[in-house]
């Protein structure tokens, strides 16, 4: 050891650590482990994987009067957010719900210990690269789609109305539902715990609303995010007793933001 | 300059720092004392405001540490041995957090180098033994370049070649006028490296002193150490009654 390597007059007195900075640090966090890749690798799979089954064996022939009047080209070739979602949950969850789990948060709170600044830097990181990921692959899985059908069924393009915003909002969704899950994260600090909560809002409260009857499945399933999803955001052909695009994007916004506002919360009043 | 002024931490009805106040000098070591259980992580926890006291302030150079401007670069601080992602490199893990005080890729190279991990420094830190663990720990408390140092059984998990590479440094950085504190639960350990002592026993501060001063109490260092601490340890084989007969 040579002590003159000890300082290097990295010293510095003017200014203050601030969001660039923190955001910087969660870039290079997210973009070095391996998770992030595979994550990305799957939610890829699951979205342009699904479109093709989807759309690829619509046989328009063999479909009913009523099932020709409800098709959606732009709509169905979506199911694929049912995985996508999921695995933009993880990758939610996991950006701070791994650092508490290999005790990681400490050495990050010692560095950073303004800790709303911290989770603000997190969501604005996890937002943009999901949402750029998200936007790339709902572009990708809807072109494919439209490939795979076969004619006569009805294409969509992206000309005819509404089929522009369904698109965008359908790569939008994913990163709010990664946002969802990095503010439920904050709060539960279990990587089990936190994924546990994302699949239950998903996945199994739109089951619990099943045997409860119509009326209430129609009032209260509306503001589920993933029926938002499938009847509001993606629907080019309007679905019953559902929220239109835009009251369905902003509930989400709204969600994602309570998620991330209670997360910081938490995060600051809590020990480490 | 670590000024601590009656601090108080409960865990639900356990009291596990109980009004304690002490001071760390600058340009020394200053060795943090005291059985298992006796409060002495809880309380670097609190001085690096991960933990919020009940009651009492900690300041450090007379800022609290959540104001600092610059944190890596004015404390650095080892709490535990594995405080990173496995899956991240030691190079990606310190450039990380260099990154959120601004620091250069250079210095990340040059705590590598400190700390001899230059050759470890793309694998994996998961695959670390306890050690190397430890020493990437002491990289990222270094990273700053700080003025004060705290460090939590430092010693841990290295080698004899290791625990004499810590020892000096430590000694390196207290004489360029730094703030050094370590802890550790044995007094020879610490004797080796520190001057000042702070003893703490249930919490309760038991002695600020010297590791000079104590050793010329008893007939050795130990014995003094273990006359301090006498009725303040958390697991005491005596206090066991044992009945003659087995």
């Amino acid at each position: 050891m040579s002590t003159a390597t000890l300082t290097r007059g990295t010293t510095r007195t003017a200014g203050r650590y601030g969001f660039r900075n923190v955001a910087e640090m969660e870039w290079l966090k997210l973009r070095s482990v391996r998770s992030t890749a595979w994550i990305m690798l799957i939610f890829a799979a699951g979205m342009i994987g699904v479109a093709i089954l989807g759309l690829g064996h619509v046989d328009w022939s063999s479909m009913t009067k009523a099932d020709r009047a409800g098709f959606d080209p732009t709509n169905d070739g979506f199911a694929g957010l049912a995985i996508g979602q999921l695995a933009f949950g993880v990758l939610g969850a996991l950006v701070i719900t791994s650092e508490f789990g290999s005790g990681m948060i400490r050495a990050t709170f010692a560095a950073v210990p303004r800790r709303g600044l911290l989770l603000a830097a997190k969501a604005a990181v996890l937002g943009a690269v999901t949402l750029a990921a998200g936007e790339v692959l709902a572009f990708a899985s809807w072109a494919i789609g439209e490939a795979v059908l076969r004619s006569p069924a009805p294409h969509a393009a992206l000309s005819q109305p509404g089929v522009l915003r369904a698109v965008l909002m359908a790569g939008a969704y994913p990163a709010l539902i990664a946002l969802i899950a990095l503010g439920l994260g904050a709060v539960i600090r279990h990587t089990a715990g936190a994924i546990s909560a994302v699949v239950g809002i998903l996945f199994v409260l739109p089951l619990i609303l099943l045997p409860l009857g119509t009326s209430i499945q129609n009032s209260v399933g509306k503001f589920l995010p993933m029926i938002i999803s499938e009847n509001s955001l993606t629907a080019v052909k309007p679905v019953a007793d559902s929220l239109s695009p835009g009251a369905g994007f902003g509930v989400l916004c709204a969600y994602a933001a309570a998620a991330l506002v209670i997360g910081g919360v938490v995060l600051s009043r809590r020990d480490a | 300059m670590i000024e601590a002024r009656g601090l108080v931490k409960r865990y639900g009805p356990t009291i596990a720092v109980d009004n304690l106040s002490f001071d760390v000098q600058p340009g020394t070591v200053t060795g943090f004392l005291g059985p298992n259980g006796a409060g002495k992580s809880t309380t670097m926890r609190m001085i690096l405001g991960l933990d919020r006291p009940d009651a009492g302030t900690v300041r450090i150079g007379g800022k609290d540490f959540r104001d600092m401007r610059w944190p890596l670069r004015e404390v650095g601080a080892l709490l535990e041995a594995k405080a990173f992602h496995p899956g991240r490199s030691a190079r990606s893990h310190l450039t990380a957090l260099a990154a959120s005080n601004a620091i250069g890729r250079q210095r990340v190279d040059d705590v590598l180098e400190i700390t001899g991990m230059e050759k470890a420094a793309s694998r994996r830190a998961g695959k670390f033994s306890l050690g190397m663990s430890q020493r990437l720990g002491i990289a990222a408390a270094l990273l700053g370049d700080p003025q004060v140092l705290l460090l939590d059984e430092p010693v841990n998990g290295l080698d004899p070649e290791g625990i004499r590479w810590i020892r000096n440094l430590l000694k390196a950085l207290a004489a360029q006028g730094r703030t050094v504190l370590i802890s550790s639960h044995l007094i020879s350990e610490v004797a080796q490296t520190a001057d000042q002592l702070i003893v703490i026993g249930q919490g309760r501060l038991l002695a600020q002193t010297t590791v000079a001063e104590l050793s010329s109490r008893g007939q050795s260092l130990e014995e003094a150490f273990f006359g301090l601490t006498e009725g303040s340890t958390e697991y005491s084989a005596s206090s066991i009654a044992y009945h003659g007969s087995l």
